[in-house]
């Protein structure tokens, strides 16, 4: 049997499928991970514009290529493990960082036909993977065995666990108006009005989680480099370096597409109350543009709130956590439940 | 709820609503500077421009005549703060002296300019540029090929030569501009 047939005789209905699903999840990851690398570069032109500067500009034209230049330099950094340090926890970290927000993206549907993998808990696995996410940072700043990292850990743990407590709420109203879990029921739930309307508050609530969770500024108290040199990660350099800061940027891809397809009606075209915007023409705009214009556009709020806000001090954002957000998100679900009570006393069964 | 918790909630929810308007505000401002002209040079394209009496890279210039004007004095090293001008002074057949070597260490020249407020001359003068990088610090010493220029740098009319009393061949004693002729001070007429 030669080995072409010997291939072709394992090819059936079946592991057609799964030869399918294993090629999407690659794309996927491939895209994800060039995208949130390419990140850098684009933050660092859109900040510069709204500082009135021009940022990289030099590699390739408008600069496109600093990130291989970025990328050349990085690798050939010293990987430097310190002495101090402990190594298995040390090398740990950023392995943890990079593959748990990745793992999340699993779960978001892109197209109708497009996305890795359908789950019944699309959500709670999600919330599950951004608290194994706290583990990095965490195992990042104890085995780097220095007090800026010990500080900037401890600070993301505890910011990290307050943030996910409502983060987890604020989702409860749109999973109480879809029924389900599963994110791509919820991105069809919404073909006739975007959950950001009935949800608004939620919406809000779950953004600012958002910022919490993938560190960004101004919730970039962990890494808050004016504070702590640059936080848990002060000791990295190298590849290890790169993996928590490209794993900052998944978590601002994360979140973004998260947003778009939690609140912004994923692929769907702009609906509102049951009212779709020109549905005869927006029926032949493919819905990957969609997804792709919402997760981009807030992607560049989240830049736009890292150019714009200051960092608040640590004690501010436990207290707007806990003393605003939680019961703004508690508010939301009950009036949201009171809601559905009102007009479908039976329930879903 | 007595009516104190109820002031303190009403002043804590105002607080929140104008804080977060505040943000909005901020976000919105930084958001119109895309439309804003910005501020960055691009260099090595776009020139620096340098005013006229900018403070940069120093030349030894000429008079009008295409003489130089550098009387090797050594004011100029004497004023210099970090010693960084060296000369030798040498003479010519004719009578003017001139510097046998002029160096400077522009790895040490601060540019602050002691040296052209010194010179009696105004030989030495410094100019608007600073373009000066070199991989190899040992080319940032100057030597006098280097620094000599053709022309007459700020002062287009000044002649040394012409304006003081040093006689040198062709101009004797008494001949420079608005000089008088020399008295002899041995001679007993009035």
């Amino acid at each position: 049997m030669s080995p072409a047939t010997y291939l072709t005789s394992f090819i059936n209905a079946d592991t057609f499928l799964i030869l399918v699903g294993v090629f999407k999840a690659i794309v996927v990851l491939l895209v994800t991970l060039l995208f949130a690398g390419f990140l850098s570069f684009i933050e660092r032109r859109v900040l510069a514009l709204w500082q009135d500067r021009y940022g990289p500009n030099r590699v390739g034209p408008f600069g496109i290529f600093q990130l291989v230049a970025d990328i050349i330099k990085l690798l050939f950094k010293e990987d430097w493990t310190p002495p101090f340090a402990d190594k298995l926890t040390f090398w740990l970290a950023p392995v943890i960082a990079m593959s748990a927000l990745l793992i999340s993206f699993a779960i978001v549907p892109i197209t109708p036909t497009w996305g890795v993998k359908d789950m019944h808990i699309g959500i709670l696995f999600f919330l599950a993977m951004a608290g194994i996410s706290v583990y990095a940072v965490l195992f990042a700043g104890w085995s780097s065995n220095n007090k800026y990292s010990l500080l900037g850990g401890m600070r993301s743990a505890a910011q990290t666990v307050s943030y996910e407590v409502f983060m987890g709420i604020s989702l409860m109203g749109v999973v109480a108006l879809t029924g389900s879990f599963n994110l791509r029921e919820i991105v069809d739930a919404q073909q006739y009005g975007w959950f950001v309307f009935p949800q608004f508050i939620g919406f809000l609530t779950f953004f600012i989680a958002g910022v919490a969770v993938a560190h960004r500024t101004p919730f970039d108290l962990p890494e808050a480099e004016s504070e702590l040199a640059a936080g848990y990660h002060t000791e990295y350099s190298g590849m290890k370096w790169v993996m928590f800061f490209i794993s900052e940027y998944v978590g601002l891809v994360l979140v973004s597409a998260l947003t778009a397809t939690l609140f912004f009606g994923g692929w769907h075209p702009p609906a509102a109350f049951g009212l779709q915007l020109f549905p005869t023409i927006m029926a032949y705009i493919p819905p990957i543009f969609w997804f792709i214009t919402k997760t981009c556009f807030f992607i560049i709020v989240f830049i736009l709130l890292r150019g714009a806000l200051p960092r608040p001090r640590y004690d501010q954002v436990m207290a707007a956590g806990w003393k605003v957000c939680l019961p703004l998100t508690l508010f939301n679900l009950l009036i949201t439940g009171f809601w559905i009570l009102m007009h479908d006393p039976v329930g879903g069964g | 709820m007595t009516s104190g918790s109820f002031t303190q909630s009403l002043s804590l929810l105002k607080s929140i609503v104008w804080g977060s308007a505040s943000q909005l505000r901020s976000m919105y401002l930084v958001f119109m500077h895309t439309f804003r002209k910005r501020d960055t040079l691009l260099y090595p394209e776009e020139k620096v421009q340098l005013s006229a009496r900018y403070r940069g890279r120093i030349v030894l210039t000429r008079d009008p005549d295409g003489e130089e004007r550098c009387v090797a004095c050594n004011l100029c090293a004497v004023s210099c703060p970090v010693g960084c001008i060296s000369l030798q002074k040498a003479e010519r057949d004719d009578g003017r002296w001139y510097p046998e070597f002029f160096r400077i260490n522009f790895s040490r020249c601060i540019f602050c300019g002691m040296c052209e407020e010194a010179c009696p001359t105004n030989a030495i003068q410094l100019t608007p540029d600073f373009e000066m990088a070199e991989y190899d610090r040992q080319n940032l010493v100057y030597e006098k090929e280097h620094l000599l220029i053709d022309g007459v740098g700020k002062y287009h009319d000044y002649n040394f030569y012409r304006v003081s009393g040093m006689a040198i061949a062709g101009k004797p004693k008494g001949s420079a501009q608005d000089e008088a002729e020399p008295i002899d001070v041995r001679g007993l007429m009035p």
